[in-house]
């Protein structure tokens, strides 16, 4: 079995899936059920100097289709219970499970008094790491925390050194995704002092409007406001957001990857993007902290089949693949190809390709032949084979020479 | 209508939990020019209707289904899906059809609990068309043309609504009131029902004639023939449409007895039998003149009348039955040869129990009706039409039952809806022209 240990500058954790700062790990008793299901750490969820007050009700889900919670927002705020019961519950996660790393989320005022004390009480219990809450886009950022900080690069190295000076555990600095840019806040980070940088926080949204009663969803007594978006729906943006830290020069810090990780097969791509760790929530709100089993094993099983010994092994291998639209070769080409004998004659891949893409697939006048793809004007694009419903139906077939290169940026010689 | 027997139990196909539509609607491909599409008699846009269910939109699906199909709540429950929509269905080599008739029962059972009007008449034409027959094909006639704005009276011998819908197939199949709701849909956009009307006998057809400008026959068939056996007065021989009009209607009275002989293999026979054994018949037994795979009836239906106890004895004919003091005391059955030319075999005469005997051969030919109106028909008695359901008499449309060739497997419900909305179609040319 390959080794599944990680170590997340110094933070080092037996696997690397953790639990994100979030309702499940609000408490002790729901981080030592979690550490025994097999989680390899948990972030607190975000501690501060006082408790805040909560509202009814706080989450919505995004259903697609009979899949439920394909998305997520909550206007949950950080924790409402008391600075000392929760380092209380910290200290008996720690005693009970000291293999497993407890990072504590922390927020406060924005002065470096607030902050050296709240990371001085944290640190009378054994934590692990701190994570910076800049990101918690709702209700907090109001009183000028969470994403208020978090979306002013200033701001953020300037409280990450704050940190820094008090800290003697490693900080990860955690980032909103509600910029134009993730790098700059990434890169301030790192200018701050930062060990590490763990990215996405949730984004704005608004889930829904009730069609009957013309509510915002979710309400509190006829009011709501936005709230944090999260689950499978948000791992493209989450993916991209990683990888363009991880490639990125002004960073050059390790990456706790967050955002819409349901499965082993998320963790491996964004580990593959450059994340060290994952961090796990709305997978865990929808099925509980049972999937890190099939996580674990998912993973494990991976890297066994493929010959590799450890899961750092991944760690940032298709970063150098990720790279600016101006380098990719212009040469390449692909055409779809389908597949007469396993083609169930649904013409998804007709109607797609003649209303949205090239119009280069022909439908024969007996309807019960299988559509054909007019190569000489398919551009590859992929639509016909995304809309299929049969797996490996139709394939995307190389017919360049696959001999030559050239890029946009060497046609109008673009300064790299 | 009264209520149907009690004795002859619920509807057998339970209606899909709102659980299981929602996965159905949502497995959905909703196929480019979808085969079920395709396979359905009406031209029911499938994807469409099933889509608007997935989003929400019950009335736009159960309008989507009803606009093609003006029966299409009955079709929904009586219809071979297997055959025509679910058996075109591109899942259908890997894993199971999308279960498209409980889905259209799903839309359409919200269109009849909500009273939705899905549909507003036409632009009035001025011109007056009779349809002959209220049954799926009359209905079907006189929906479209009320929406093309014609004047439409329905004549209907029958006290209600409806044809073999409501009269000739088990409630357990299709209740009643279904069909009386699609007559109702009918009736909502302005169109006259001439109820206990019988065309030809209580109403001449040169009155029907003079007082429209065009006319719909959707009269469909008769009485089921005589077998031409001794003791087939006896008491205790039934038409099986007669029968099962009884007992659907809750006017059955008397006692079958313990054994039950059905005649015939189509899809009435199974009816007639299953619904022998519903009102207590211990003992009912199928006599069929070829082999099994020559009867008419669905294979879903004779594995259904199998579940519900019923026997099948093939290659067998009956040649005689028994009467005492009136009435059937036992059947006397004849073998037929077995490679299924349904010749007799010789000196193969034996008895079988039989307390009732119930006839389901086919039906007649309203031959005389036909020869009333002047029109054309075929040696076995079917009116004869163009692709506009006209007949050789101009303005004089036929559509359903009345059209179908004996034997043939056309002679679905869905099949009849169709004809009728071609012979609307027909009928609206032709006072098109005539104007």
């Amino acid at each position: 079995m390959a080794d599944l240990s990680v170590d997340l500058a110094g933070i080092r954790s037996p696997n690397p899936f953790w639990l994100a700062s979030a309702p499940p790990t609000n408490s002790g008793y729901q981080v030592m059920r979690a550490f025994a299901a097999g989680w390899g750490g948990a972030v607190w969820k975000t501690l501060a100097l006082e408790p805040i007050v909560n509202v009814t009700s706080r989450f919505a889900g995004l259903n697609a289709g009979a899949y439920r919670m394909i998305g997520m927002n909550n206007i949950e705020l950080i924790t409402d219970r008391p600075l000392d019961v929760n380092l209380d519950e910290i200290a008996a996660c720690k005693a009970a499970y000291p293999d497993r790393p407890i990072i504590a989320s922390l927020m406060t005022e924005c002065t470096p008094q607030s902050w050296h004390e709240l990371v001085r009480r944290v640190e009378t219990v054994p934590v692990d790491g701190f994570e910076l809450n800049f990101g918690c886009p709702h209700g907090m950022s109001e009183r000028g925390q969470g994403a208020a900080v978090g979306q002013d690069p200033e701001l953020v190295e300037l409280i990450t050194r704050w940190v820094k000076e008090a800290a003697h555990v490693p900080v990860i600095v955690k980032l909103t995704p509600n910029v134009t840019d993730v790098r700059e806040t990434a890169r301030a980070a790192a200018r701050g002092g930062a060990d590490a940088i763990s990215l996405i926080n949730t984004l704005n949204s608004l889930i829904g409007v009730d069609l009957d009663t013309w509510l915002p969803i979710p309400h509190v007594d006829g009011k709501s406001s936005h709230g944090g978006y999260c689950g499978p729906a948000v791992k493209p943006i989450a993916l991209n957001m990683v990888g363009a830290c991880a490639r990125d020069a002004g960073v050059g810090i390790p990456i706790s990857g967050i955002g819409g990780i349901a499965d082993w097969r998320d963790a491996v791509e964004f580990m593959l993007m450059g994340s060290t760790t994952v961090q796990v929530c709305t997978s865990v709100m929808h099925h509980g902290f049972r999937i890190v089993g099939d996580m674990i094993d998912g993973l494990s099983n991976y890297l066994d089949q493929r010959g590799l010994g450890s899961a750092r092994e991944l760690i940032g291998k298709t970063v150098p693949r990720f790279v600016d639209w101006n380098d990719l070769n212009l040469d390449y080409a692909i055409v779809a190809r389908i597949d007469p004998e396993t083609c169930i004659r649904c013409n998804k891949c007709y109607v797609a390709c003649e209303d949205a893409a090239h119009q280069c697939i022909d439908r024969p006048a007996d309807p019960l032949l299988a559509p054909v793809v007019d190569e000489a004007h398919c551009v590859g694009c992929n639509l016909c084979s995304m809309v299929c419903p049969v797996e490996d139906c139709i394939t995307m077939v190389r017919v360049d020479a696959g001999d030559s290169v050239h890029t946009w940026r060497e046609k109008l010689s673009v300064p790299s | 209508m009264t209520e149907p027997w009690p004795a002859l139990g619920a509807p057998i196909a339970k209606p899909l939990s709102h659980l299981e539509v929602r996965v159905e609607a949502n497995r959905c491909l909703y196929c480019y020019d979808a085969p079920c599409m395709r396979a359905c008699p009406t031209g029911i846009d499938v994807p469409r209707f099933i889509g608007r269910i997935a989003s929400g939109d019950l009335l736009g699906s159960a309008r989507t289904i009803m606009d093609a199909n003006p029966v299409g709540a009955s079709c929904a429950r009586v219809c071979p899906t297997s055959e025509l929509c679910e058996g075109a269905c591109v899942f259908n080599p890997d894993q199971s059809p999308i279960r498209i008739g409980d889905l259209q029962r799903y839309a359409t059972d919200w269109a009849i609990q909500s009273d939705a009007v899905l549909f507003s008449p036409g632009t009035p034409t001025g011109k007056r068309v009779a349809v002959v027959g209220a049954g799926p094909a009359g209905l079907a006639a006189a929906r479209d043309l009320a929406r093309l704005g014609h004047t439409v009276t329905i004549f209907e011998r029958d006290p209600a609504p409806g044809g073999l819908d409501t009269y000739g197939i088990v409630p357990y199949r299709l209740p009643a009131e279904i069909a009386l709701w699609e007559a109702e849909q009918v009736r909502a956009l302005g169109v006259t029902f001439r109820t206990g009307v019988t065309v030809g006998e209580t109403l001449a057809a040169a009155e029907v004639l003079g007082a429209h400008d065009a006319v719909v026959l959707a009269v469909g068939m008769g009485a089921v023939p005589r077998l031409g056996i001794p003791g087939e007065d006896a008491e205790g021989v039934w038409d099986a449409l007669a029968f099962i009009r009884a007992a659907k209607s809750g006017t059955f009275s008397g006692s079958l007895g313990d054994a039950v002989a059905v005649i015939g293999g189509g899809n009435t026979a199974i009816d007639a039998a299953t619904a022998s054994r519903r009102l207590g018949a211990s003992s009912v037994t199928m006599y069929y003149r070829r082999g099994e795979e020559r009867m008419t009836a669905y294979d879903f239906e004779i594995a259904f009348a199998r579940l519900e106890g019923v026997e099948f004895r093939t290659c067998t004919l009956p040649s005689r039955i028994l009467v005492e003091n009136g009435r059937v005391a036992g059947l006397e059955i004849v073998a037929t040869d077995p490679a299924g030319t349904a010749s007799v075999l010789p000196a193969s005469e034996r008895l079988v129990r039989a307390d009732s005997v119930i006839v389901a051969i086919g039906q007649s030919r309203h031959r005389a009706l036909l020869d009333a109106f002047g029109v054309s028909y075929g040696p076995t008695g079917i009116a004869l039409v163009d692709d506009a359901m006209q007949t050789n008499r101009p303005g004089i449309f036929a559509a359903g039952d009345c059209t179908f060739t004996p034997g043939g497997i056309d002679a679905m419900v869905v099949e009849a809806a169709q004809r009728g909305k071609v012979a609307a179609r027909g009928v609206d040319a032709f006072l098109h022209e005539a104007a």
